[in-house]
Parts: structure tokens; sequence; C-alpha cells
């Protein structure tokens, strides 16, 4: 990747980013800390990844992204807004009564390509995704990003196993490893691991990647593109809360909004975040 | 009546989704390991390259439904009503009834007619979990030619649909050529005035068997047959309440959440009178032959019989 594109990337996942703080203090409600961990990721996606047109939002033809983390919306809703599918005003309004933005991805909002939230169930429909794009001979690529707690569900594991089945090459299943859920440390409250032994064991082909390294990212998206006989599983690294000091690693930001005086510090460093980028 | 047909709408489901194939490009098949018992086998069959085998893992082949259908395509997952409206009830909700995709649910094996493999499998709770489900459409078609029409119906129809099956030979009650299904409508099969008897799915036959010993009783019932249970007749409810003054319902389900519940709520908000309900009460099932269980658990004609004399005096 070169130096302006990922300049570029990570301009605009500092904005992501703000869209998170935006819209959960607003809400006085949310989840920041997984949102901030994947939002490297979905600026990747949306902005050097995916076929996808905001003027088009129903094209038959594009990639499709199902965020089965669903409680992460801040993050998907920031994306959006930033690559133009509706206003960013829009993430004042999150979660409130009468707004577009509902508090998990709802399918009638603009980009938002499956209703998500409920933990396990975003993966089944993305290898619903996948399985009509093999059967139309459609050339798209199916995204979804799970949480490393959601992955305790059964049902992820029943699509992992029907993915590999049905030989969904045109899938790509991101874990978002940050290592906390609501009650603690993953290993500690009932540990999924090892996460990449259970995928590859499932049938998958899996890669890791650090998940703020633009770099990192583009050579593991690259890899995933590489491979024909299996769907793809990305075991991401990251860091719950990223960019934003006093959430990282903070499992008591997993679901928690910020008040006045942490959204001024939090939108001050990424602001400065954003101005050393520009500089 | 050694010359009536019996037939499994179970086994009409799967011919009708063979027959449909054709027509229906967009139209797959999702089975969780039992094609040969909810004969989607037979579609299987016939159109190989749009069945998809999901294992024995309903949750999954719910989303899986619904991702097919939220790219243009016409799923129906297919299983027992007992995994596809129990175990797969919360995705069923959030996945395919949340979004309102244009998923198909054919749930075969429903009520305590299952017979021999007994509590485990009979599946007395469906329409009640199902009727919870805002947007959700309910069919539970009488016979196979009801049943096939409804499949059909439900092509049609562009939102979520909840379709249930026997696995016991029922007797063909409907006559293919002259049939018109017409969703969310009842169908007035008897005119009466002293009582309306309001029955669903196998039930149907066993009404009209009944209203023709209480003709000859002296008692005159109409009898409706109600295949769509959401949305429900209202108008036609209200009018039978308002005609006959009491009405009792006949169902191979639990009497708490179903068609008697579904009834007996618009008759109160509608036209008040007696709603009497015959279905299984708040138990479980057990093993045994259906025919026996039926008898057993009340889901007979006699019993409707017994059940509208004794419930004659409630008229106001």
């Amino acid at each position: 990747m070169d130096a302006s594109t990922k300049k570029n990337l990570q301009k605009i996942a500092c904005n992501v980013r703000m869209g998170v703080i935006e819209g959960t203090y607003n809400a006085k409600s949310g989840h920041p800390g997984g949102s901030l961990s994947i939002s490297d990721t979905l600026t990747y996606l949306y902005f050097n990844k995916m076929n996808v047109d905001p003027a088009n939002p129903d094209d038959t033809g594009r990639d499709r992204l199902v965020l089965s983390k669903g409680h992460t919306a801040p993050a998907l809703y920031s994306v959006l807004a930033q690559k133009g599918y509706f206003s960013a005003d829009e993430l004042k309004s999150l979660r409130h009564i009468g707004a577009m933005l509902q508090g998990h991805p709802c399918i009638h909002i603009p980009g938002v390509d499956m209703s998500s939230g409920s933990l396990g169930q975003g993966i089944s429909a993305a290898c619903g995704m996948a399985l009509a794009g093999k059967l139309d001979g459609s050339s798209y690529k199916v995204y979804t990003i799970l949480g490393d707690g959601e992955i305790e569900e059964g049902q992820v594991w029943e699509a992992a196993m029907f993915a590999a089945h049905y030989k969904l090459t045109n899938l790509v299943a991101i874990v978002d490893n940050n290592g906390l859920q609501i009650d603690g440390a993953i290993t500690e409250v009932c540990s999924p691991e090892p996460i990449t032994d259970k995928f590859a064991a499932f049938g998958w082909h899996v890669i890791t990647m650090d998940a703020h390294d633009f770099d990192d990212i583009d050579r593991a998206f690259t890899e995933a593109e590489s491979v024909t006989d299996k769907p793809v599983a990305i075991i991401q690294k990251s860091v719950k809360g990223k960019g934003v000091s006093f959430m990282e690693n903070q499992v008591s930001w997993h679901g928690t909004a910020p008040n006045r005086e942490q959204y001024d510090q939090a939108m001050a460093e990424l602001n400065a975040q954003l101005k050393e980028l520009e500089g | 009546m050694a010359d009536v047909i019996k037939k499994a709408t179970r086994e009409s489901y799967g011919e009708a989704l063979r027959d449909l194939a054709d027509e229906y490009k967009n139209l797959v098949v999702l089975d969780a390991d039992l094609a040969a018992a909810t004969k989607t086998g037979i579609f299987k069959k016939a159109c190989p390259e749009r069945f998809f085998d999901c294992g024995i893992a309903e949750a999954n082949m719910m989303g899986v439904a619904a991702g097919l259908a939220a790219c243009g395509k016409i799923p129906f997952a297919s299983t027992f009503a007992m995994f596809a409206a129990g175990r797969a009830y919360e995705i069923v909700r959030n996945s395919i009834g949340y979004p309102h995709l244009n998923v198909k649910i054919g749930a075969t094996h429903a009520g305590i007619s299952v017979g021999e493999d007994g509590a485990t499998h009979q599946c007395n709770e469906d329409i009640a979990l199902m009727r919870t489900i805002p947007g959700m459409t309910i069919i539970n078609p009488c016979d196979d030619v009801e049943a096939k029409a409804a499949v059909k119906a439900a092509l049609d129809f562009n939102g979520p649909v909840y379709m249930r099956f026997g696995r016991l030979a029922v007797p063909v009650i409907n006559d293919s050529e002259t049939y018109k299904f017409e969703l969310g409508k009842g169908v007035v099969l008897r005119e009466g005035t002293d009582v309306t008897i309001v029955a669903t799915g196998l039930m149907v036959n066993e009404a009209v068997e009944a209203a023709k010993t209480l003709e000859a009783d002296g008692i005159s019932a109409q009898v409706v047959n109600i295949h769509t249970i959401k949305p429900l007749d209202k108008e036609l409810i209200a009018q039978c309440a308002e005609k006959t003054g009491l009405i009792v319902t006949a169902e191979e389900h639990s009497v708490i959440g179903g068609l008697g519940s579904a009834v007996a709520e618009t008759v109160t908000e509608m036209y008040p009178v007696p709603v009497v309900k015959i279905g299984v009460n708040d138990e479980y099932g057990h093993s045994g032959p259906a025919v026996d269980l039926l008898k057993e658990f009340g889901l007979s004609a006699e019993n409707i019989v017994k059940t509208v004399k004794e419930s004659m005096n409630l008229k106001k």
C-alpha cells in the first residue's frame, strides 16, 4: 500500500472514530470499545476494498458486509456516513426516538446489508448471501465481522461448518480479537481459544492480522483474495477502545457511553491524531 | 367411506415444491437432515442444484435462509415444527421477522399426530410462538389440495410465511378442480345457525363430520375453515359470532396461543359471545399411534359434538 493511500485511510479512520464518540455520547449509551477496535478494518473495507456505491445501495452485484457483532453499529454507521450513504449528523440522533439509526443495525438503513445484533446470527446470513452469489454466478464478496466473545455462540460453528461444506470462497469472516467481552477477558469468561485452530479445524483458511496497521490489513485481505478453495477467516488482533487513551483495553468501555468530560477528552485526542496526520 | 383418499400434507409440501420449481427460478429449498421426513427429498430429486442440506443445525439454516432472501432468493427452510418454531425461534424473530425477509418456513410433523416419537417431537406450541412475531403470516392447511395451494400462495406473497404440515395421512376434502386459496380468508364450509365450529388443519374434517352428527341431533352448526391463522379473517369470525352466538374452536395445538386464542381475542373485541376451545389442554403428549392419540386428546369429531352440546347452554 502506498504512503498516501495509507495516510488517507488513517485520516478517514480517525473521522470514523470521532463519529463513534459523537454517536455514543449523544445516545448516552452504546458500545464504543468494540466500535473503536473495528474502525480501521471497516475503513479499509469501505474505502479500499469493497465494491459499493452509496448512490446505488441496492445494486445486486455489490459486495456485502454483515456486522455480526451488531452492538458495534456506531462504527458501521460512522463509516457509512463517511462514505456518503447518509449525513454524519444522523449520528447525533443515534438511538433516539424516531431516529433512523437504531441501537443495532437495521436492514432498512441505507448501506446496511442485514439486521443484526443478536450475537451469532450475522454469520449465518452472510453464508446465505454468499450461497446466493454462488448460485447466481455473481462475483460479489461477502464480509462479516464477529466478536471474539460472540464466537461462544454455538450458531457460529453451525455456520462455520456450513460455509466450509459448501465451499463459500466468496465469504470472509473477520473475528475481532480484542480479548474482552462484557463480563471480562474472553479467556476468563468461557474461553473460545484457540480461535485460529478452531476455524482451521472447521475447514477455513485462517489469516491473522494486526487490526490497526493498514499495511498488515492490506496484506491479510490480499491473501484472502488468493484463496480459492475455502472460506477465509481473518483473526484480527485488536485493541478494544483503540484511539482513545482512557478507553484502550478497558472492559468497562464495552457498553458505556462517554460523559461530557470524557467526550471532550476523546475528541481532543482524536483531533490531535488527525492534525498530526494532516500536518 | 372406502373411497376417501388420504394423504399427509408434508407429502403435498414436497410435491408442490417440485411442481413449482420450473416456474419459480428463485425458489431454493433448505433442510436440516430431515429431507426424507419433511418430503423436501421430492424436490431434491427433481432439482438437486437448488437443494441445500444444512445438517442438524436449524439455527444456522434459518439465518442462511435470511441471507438468501436478502439476495433475492425465495428459500423454503424446512424441518419439524418443533425445531423450526421452537429451537430456531429467536433466529426466525430477529433474522427473518425483524428485517421482514421473504423466507418461507415449511414446518412439518406439527402437533400430536407425530405419534410414536412422543412428546419431544409433538409440537403443540408453534402457532402460539409464530403469532407473536410481527409481520409473520401463518398458514395451517387442512388437506393435500389446500397445502399445495398454500405453497403457491406463499411463493406469490412477499414476506415471511410459516407453513404448518402434518405427518399423518388425512382425508382429502377439497376438490382440486374447483379449489381457490385466498390468503387471509376463512372458508365457510357449511352454513348453520346455532353454533360456529371454527377449525384449522386436520380438525377441519373432524368439524365437518361433527356438524353432520349435530344436524341429526337437531343442532345447526356452521363450519369455518381457517387456513390462514395470521392475519386472521376477523370480519368472518365476527359475522359468525353475531349469527350463531356461540363459537367452538378446534385445533391440533395447545389451547394457549393458537387458533382458539386468536378467535377469542377477535370475538372479545368485535362481538363478544362465548368461545369454547378444543385443543391440547396445556399438557405434553406421549407416544402412541397418531389416530389413538388424537382421540385420547379430544381431537375428534366425537369430542366436538360433545363439546358443542355441553356448550349450548352458554348462549345468551
